[in-house]
């Protein structure tokens, strides 16, 4: 499997970070950039993860399986997690993800028709100070209101 | 060595080498912390919580498989935090456990059925659902149930680190984890089953012994594996005449818990169905069953005929019959026939080995060193493949002790994983190779040098005397296939060494030249399938077959004489370090005689006087006679290894490497005896597809 030139050269840096007999520690990132270009872990980009690093595809699997930030399934243009955890929770966490829901017309790990949006209902993601939070791709929001959630998803629709 | 740390564990002042692990330096003081993902040898886990003991100052129950002792460090392992706690980690561990204990393979073996006996509270706080997953076939051997895993991880680690495979993994997280194949919905791997004999419980059971019978009601015979020169230790379980496990979970013998598929599983060779269990006569061209008397009768009127009147015998004799009966066979050949005419197939040179060691102690090695050794170096075999107990220690060796391998093959090995160094090279280029390797070689502190039948006749000797130029201390593995190869040349199954590798007088026909005479009157097969390879030049020649299967030579005999197993009889077998060992009768398959039963049945229709044909009995002649063999008798009668040594001066005899080659066994085949083993078969029948719904 070969990508973008953008990306390879983000792996080649990758994988020069981490002292000699530490390839290993590149696993999660570079899952997280490939899948960022791919859609998904696809079982070919799997294996081919499992290559560049030397491991069995399996220990890949492990990971990929345990992290609910890593989809083996496309997920939208738009990945919108929104966090129920403790902190979330106190501060109406649960009515945001249902009005989510609501806003979206989807529910858990579930994508728009038209492919622009998905929604996942997250546990803690460190933002506990500013809950409720939420995340969209790699940008966060806080404080988030429905008001805002409406504000962030329309300002979304109209980007494309 | 070590500084000695000092520590107080229950009360008690102990003292261990810095590092040493708090659980270890507590066993070695006979205290019991009670484990299950902690296993030693393996990289350690911390996973499953069970070691958790108090320390004073810290805040909190720690691990003891994880921490290291430290100096005025004082534990406690039975104060009332930590029994708590230890319920608790069992009620856990309970919660999605299905505790079908009344049918469970484990039951009565189960570390966690123990682990509750002795330290859980016997109920539970859990109401809920227990979480479920249907039972999953991934291999021949290997079954996994999800519900009654633990999670330990040892299997992943066995596989991964042990044997260098990395089959399986764990996906998903918290209950829901499960044990997972690589190979989607199967496994594609060794076969091993040592997984599944790491299992603390019933999670992994095998595909020969699953649901079968109740471990007490088994009795179990160690005895020694019946396929590869490794020489494996393994404790069949048996009940009533039937062989139903193998494995080695005492630790005992040179291996360790290590088996391979062929050890653990492919004992089932021995109720194959096309297996001989009565003598067999050719009348008009048609095999007829007879008894044994007719049948030894014959074999011994027509070896009398032929003696009497000078005609020519040609004897091959076995790689996996055992000592006494190889010593035994060379003896009936050259006092009761007067004829050098016997010979073996030969996998490896290891006569010119010996001649070239010229008789320096100290130059063989054991296997003990393979584990030990700080460097080795692997020419022109794939161990991992052919020779799997070599390969595991050598893995061990580098995880434990950091040892370097050289690897210098003709394709990939599993050893280029961790090698120092792999050199690829054409076959017939291997000393050029080794030779570029000098410089690092000669910086190693001590060398193993383990080599296949690449090298052969006069490269042996050249492989010494560059062992011998590196200016260090250099030690021999002359690898061969078969679980006596090495005994078959030890006890003089060639034309022109007796026992001993002690030159004889009018040196005999080797095994080709026997097979191409076209004046042989008698070719005697005892446990060898010279056909499959040869013609048989003499179409007159009577041949008489001692064999356990109608093979490519049975079938052409005149008489078939149904041979017991190696696990059905008694004797010693030599493996490929030159290690005795005892095997012991576990199975019997009515019908069958053992070889050297064969052997003095048939001296005696003729009236000859070779000595009684009990293996204890020959043992001894070959402990008094055979140069390397006066091994000490209670290591032998109490199931270890003896180390022999046939060193003694050069062997003056023309090198003959175009009689070496070694079958290149893979992990599931075995020459012919692996064809009759269903479990091996049917992982090659079904490549990389098995059992797919
Ligand atoms: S049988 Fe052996 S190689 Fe296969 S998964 Fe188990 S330990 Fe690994
Ligand atoms: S299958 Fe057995 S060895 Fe493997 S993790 Fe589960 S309990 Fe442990
Ligand atoms: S390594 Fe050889 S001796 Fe050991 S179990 Fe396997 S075949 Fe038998
Ligand atoms: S609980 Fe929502 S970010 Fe921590
Ligand atoms: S044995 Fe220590 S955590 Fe499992």
């Amino acid at each position: 499997m070969t990508f973008s030139p953008e990306l390879e050269a983000k792996l080649e840096k990758l994988m020069n970070s981490y002292p000699p007999g530490r390839k290993k520690s590149a696993l999660i990132p570079m899952l997280m950039f490939t899948q960022d270009e791919v859609g998904s872990i696809t079982p070919e980009l799997v294996e081919e993860v499992a290559r560049r690093i030397g491991i069995p595809t399996v220990q890949v699997d492990e990971v990929v399986t345990y992290y609910s930030m890593l989809h083996r399934k496309p997920m939208g243009k738009h990945h919108v997690q929104v966090c129920t955890n403790i902190s979330c929770l106190l501060w109406d966490g649960d009515e945001l993800y249902e009005h989510a829901c609501k806003k979206l017309g989807i529910g858990h790990k579930e994508v728009t028709a038209d492919g622009e949006f998905s929604l996942e209902e997250v546990e803690c993601m460190g933002a506990c100070s500013w809950a409720p939070a939420i995340q969209v791709n790699y940008d966060f929001h806080h404080h988030v209101t429905k008001e805002k959630l409406d504000e962030i998803i329309d300002s979304l629709k109209k980007l494309r | 060595m070590a500084d000695l740390v000092n520590l107080t564990i229950n009360g008690r002042a102990i003292q261990a080498p810095a590092g040493t692990l708090v659980i270890d330096a507590a066993k070695k003081a006979g205290i019991e912390i009670p484990a299950f993902c902690y296993y030693e040898g393996y990289s350690l886990q911390a996973a499953c919580r069970m070691c958790l003991v108090e320390v004073e100052k810290m805040p909190k129950l720690q691990a003891a498989c994880t921490l290291p002792v430290g100096e005025g460090m004082v534990v406690r392992t039975e104060s009332a935090p930590v029994v708590k706690t230890r319920k608790s980690m069992l009620e856990f561990l309970l919660a999605n456990h299905p505790l079908d204990c009344p049918v469970c393979d484990k039951g009565g073996e189960c570390e966690l059925q123990d682990m509750s006996f002795r330290y859980g509270v016997g109920e539970s706080r859990f109401t809920e659902m227990k979480h479920h997953v249907d039972e999953k076939q991934w291999s021949p051997v290997v079954f996994y149930d999800g519900p009654r895993c633990i999670l330990c991880y040892r299997c992943v680690r066995v596989c991964n680190e042990g044997m260098g495979v990395g089959a399986l993994g764990i996906i998903n997280r918290g209950e829901q984890s499960l044990i997972t194949p690589n190979a989607e919905d199967h496994l594609d791997c060794d076969e091993c089953g040592m997984c599944i004999d790491i299992c603390p419980v019933g999670a992994l059971t095998s595909g020969t012994y699953r649901y079968r019978t109740r471990p007490w009601e088994m009795k179990h015979v160690g005895s020694i594996c019946a396929f590869c020169s490794d020489g494996c230790k393994t404790t069949l379980g048996v009940r009533g005449h039937e062989i139903i496990r193998g494995n080695n979970r005492d630790r005992s013998g040179i291996n360790g818990e290590f088996l391979c598929m062929k050890g653990r599983y492919a004992f089932d060779f021995i109720e194959h169905p096309a297996r001989l269990t009565s003598p067999l006569m050719k009348v008009n061209g048609k095999f007829e069953e007879v008894s044994w008397s007719k049948a030894l009768e014959a074999a011994a009127k027509k070896f009398a005929e032929v003696k009497s009147r000078g005609g020519k015998f040609g004897i091959a004799g076995s790689t996996k019959t055992t000592n006494e009966e190889n010593f035994y066979l060379q003896k009936f050949a050259r006092e009761g026939l007067g004829t050098n005419n016997i010979d073996h197939h030969r996998s490896g040179d290891v006569v010119a080995l010996v001649d070239a060691l010229d008789g320096r102690a100290d130059a063989l090695a054991a296997m003990a060193d393979v584990y030990t050794m700080t460097a080795s170096l692997v020419i022109g075999s794939d161990l991992a493949q052919e020779h799997p107990l070599i390969a595991f220690q050598l893995r061990a060796n580098n995880r434990h002790h950091h040892g370097n391998t050289y690897a210098v093959t003709k394709g990939p090995v599993r050893e280029d994983k961790y090698a120092a160094a792999s050199v690829r090279c054409e076959e017939g280029k291997e000393l050029e190779a080794v030779e570029g390797l000098r410089e690092q070689l000669s910086k190693e502190k001590e060398l193993l040098v383990v080599f296949g039948d690449a090298i052969k006749g006069e490269a042996v000797g050249k492989l010494v005397a560059f062992g011998d130029s590196l200016g260090i201390p250099v030690k021999y593995i002359c690898l061969v296939d078969y679980s006596n190869s090495r005994g078959a040349m030890d006890m003089g199954l060639l034309p022109d060494l007796g026992p001993g590798y002690v030159p004889v007088d009018n040196p005999g026909m080797t095994l080709p030249e026997m097979m191409a005479a076209r004046d042989l009157d008698v070719l005697w097969v005892v446990g060898a399938n010279p056909l499959a390879r040869h013609e048989l030049g003499s179409s007159g020649a009577f041949v008489v077959a001692q064999e356990m299967f109608l093979t490519e030579t049975a079938k052409r005999a005149d008489i078939v004489l149904p041979a017991s197993a190696a696990y059905e009889k008694s004797g010693t077998v030599t493996n490929v370090t030159g290690e005795c060992q005892k095997l012991h009768a576990a199975g019997r398959t009515m019908g069958t005689k053992p070889d050297l039963e064969i052997l003095g049945l048939i001296a005696k229709g003729m009236g000859l006087n070779l000595g009684i044909w009990s293996s204890s009995n020959v043992f001894e002649e070959i402990r008094k006679s055979v140069r390397g063999y006066n091994i000490p008798l209670p290591i032998i009668a109490t199931g270890q290894a003896a180390q022999t040594n046939p060193l003694s001066g050069r062997v003056r005899v023309t090198p003959r490497p175009d009689l070496i080659q070694s079958a290149g066994n893979t992990l599931f085949t075995s020459g012919s005896l692996g064809r009759y083993s269903k479990k091996l078969t049917s992982v090659l029948e079904h490549p990389g597809q098995l059992y797919r719904p």
